[in-house]
């Protein structure tokens, strides 16, 4: 059932990438989508595809399972790449019809901005693939702490994050349930247009809103007997760590950074793609 | 020293100013340290009511209720009420915090800033004590009713509680979920836990110290389940059932045959028709 929600998806496995500190992957990833954008030229891209495709092969998760989270935005990238394609308006004209044109330039763009999106998904969702979600707020909660000097609530946003995970698989059930139960009665949820379908969800989200919120009430209690805000001085079971690996992941991350920078600035991300480029046009 | 004492107890929900439910009603009562007491008594009899009492999770209107002679109105020992009296509630995925069970488990130790070490301890001996330690690293989603309300009750004896409340945390399970919660529940009392088990279970009741009926938001009947359930015309009255070896036995004491009206377990009812063959 899980399965059809791309949110939050881990795959469990016993790799370096999986045992790195969640805050060093969260910053990481940070770091790694930044840089993207500021990569200028195909060698860029190369280097940048380097690292994406040796940071899967060390997690040990199958190149078609990150393949399948590109798969939840195609839609997105194929609108991108005939946007771009079709309305890019500067450069050297191949064809040109009514409002559109196609130019070497556009192709050169359009192709460019597939490449980064493609790779700034597939990066993104090896964080989620490698990190379970308590290690992601666990994470979060670490790296938010200088906010609780100016009175910032972290250890609850932390609890919260925590508890909507947990409850995600809990509702989805319900919500199956009640489907089914609404179902046995006669209800037709998959015919109709939009809007009669839209009605027919109404008589599934009022219980599950009402068994929401009564389980929050218990779940209220159950916090407050577990005696949840006791203590100032929380402690943790689990503490991070960073490790050998985090400082070398971290330096390699840099090291990716400074060039996709050179390369970008020093070259003006033209080095190689002048070349390329003079090669198709046969200058 | 008792564990738990209620003075004259009274609490009503106030839903509006003209409907007001008095859930308890002048309730006084004493609870022993190390017993095992069952409170039973009909919908609306104000048992879960006193459940939320016993740890602060409701002050009381009017009474006090002590835990350890500290008294739950006293907001400065709220957390050292609630540390000495665990509860476990009715719906076990209602009291899960983390999707990893030795994290869930964790939560209230963690909360009352119990160091490290001492935690990871706790952690694999609450697991242990619920026969569940296997699971440590797992998820709680695939496990079956009983199993998850057994980490319920590991998350709460992490904190090592004086007195463990079960609020009919049995009440959604199928019987073999029921008995091996009702199993933990006797072994952490043989270990010197006092257990409050709040249910309407009446043959869980049965292996209690002490039953106490509720009717009304008062004490109707109170004392060993052996005498409560022989008052059988005073049960009825107070809208509970006895167990079903002793419907049978005062029904055949009824029609003439005489097993006796104080039967209570099934294999007692068995032994006592066996003599009568």
């Amino acid at each position: 059932m899980g399965s059809r929600f791309a949110f939050g998806q881990y795959y469990p496995a016993d790799s370096l990438i999986h045992k790195m500190d969640p805050r060093c992957k969260i910053l990481l990833t940070i770091a790694y989508m930044v840089a993207i954008f500021l990569v200028k030229s195909y060698l860029g891209y190369l280097v940048t595809a380097i690292l994406l495709f040796s940071t899967i092969a060390i997690s040990k998760v199958p190149l078609r399972v990150v393949l399948r989270s590109i798969r939840a935005v195609i839609f997105l990238l194929m609108f991108t790449l005939i946007i771009n394609l079709l309305f890019y308006k500067q450069g050297t004209v191949i064809a040109s019809w009514w409002k559109i044109t196609i130019t070497w330039q556009g192709i050169d763009y359009a192709i460019k901005m597939l490449f980064r999106l493609t790779m700034l998904v597939m990066g993104a969702s090896m964080l989620t693939f490698t990190t379970t979600a308590t290690e992601l707020t666990d994470g979060l909660e670490s790296l938010l702490y200088p906010l609780k000097f100016i009175k910032v609530p972290v250890h609850d946003i932390a609890i919260i994050m925590s508890i909507a995970l947990r409850f995600i698989p809990t509702l989805v059930e319900e919500t199956q349930k009640i489907m089914n139960a609404q179902k046995a009665r006669g209800a037709e949820l998959d015919t109709g247009n939009f809007f009669k379908r839209v009605k027919a969800m109404l008589p599934i989200l009022i219980p599950l809103f009402v068994s929401a919120f009564r389980r929050a009430d218990e779940l209220a209690d159950a916090l407050d007997a577990r005696c949840y805000n006791a203590s100032d001085k929380r402690t943790k079971m689990k503490v991070l760590k960073f490790t050998l690996k985090d400082y070398l992941a971290m330096f390699i991350v840099a090291l990716f950074i400074a060039a996709i920078c050179v390369d970008a600035y020093a070259f003006g991300g033209a080095y190689v793609d002048t070349f390329i480029y003079n090669l198709i046009m046969g200058a | 020293m008792s564990a738990i004492e209620l003075e004259n107890v009274y609490y009503s929900y106030v839903l509006s100013e003209d409907n007001i439910i008095k859930a308890v009603r002048g309730i006084s009562l004493k609870i022993e340290e190390g017993s095992f007491v069952a409170m039973v008594g009909h919908n609306g009899s104000g048992k879960s009511t006193i459940a939320k009492l016993l740890n602060g999770l409701l002050v009381p209107d009017y009474g006090k209720v002590r835990v350890f002679g500290m008294d739950t109105q006293d907001k400065e020992h709220i957390f050292d009420v609630r540390k000495s009296v665990g509860m476990v509630f009715q719906n076990p995925d209602n009291q899960m915090v983390a999707s990893i069970i030795e994290d869930d488990i964790a939560f209230g130790p963690e909360n009352l800033g119990i160091e490290r070490e001492e935690i990871i301890r706790r952690v694999d001996w609450a697991l242990d004590k619920v026969h569940m330690l296997e699971h440590k690293k797992g998820t709680p989603f695939k496990l079956s009713g009983g199993q998850k309300q057994r980490l319920a009750i590991a998350g709460i004896i992490a904190m090592k509680p004086k007195v463990i409340v079960f609020d009919e945390s049995t009440a959604m399970l199928d019987p073999q979920g029921r008995k091996e919660v009702m199993e933990v529940a006797h072994e952490l009392n043989k270990e010197g836990m006092t257990v409050i088990c709040i249910t309407h279970y009446m043959e869980e009741a049965l292996g209690a110290d002490r039953l106490i009926v509720l009717n009304d938001g008062k004490i109707a009947l109170d004392g060993k389940p052996k005498e409560v359930f022989s008052q059988y015309e005073k049960i009825k009255e107070n809208k509970i059932h006895v167990p079903l070896a002793t419907k049978i036995a005062i029904s055949l004491d009824d029609i003439g045959v005489k097993v006796g009206k104080d039967i209570m377990e099934k294999d007692e009812l068995v032994d006592k028709l066996c003599q009568l063959l």
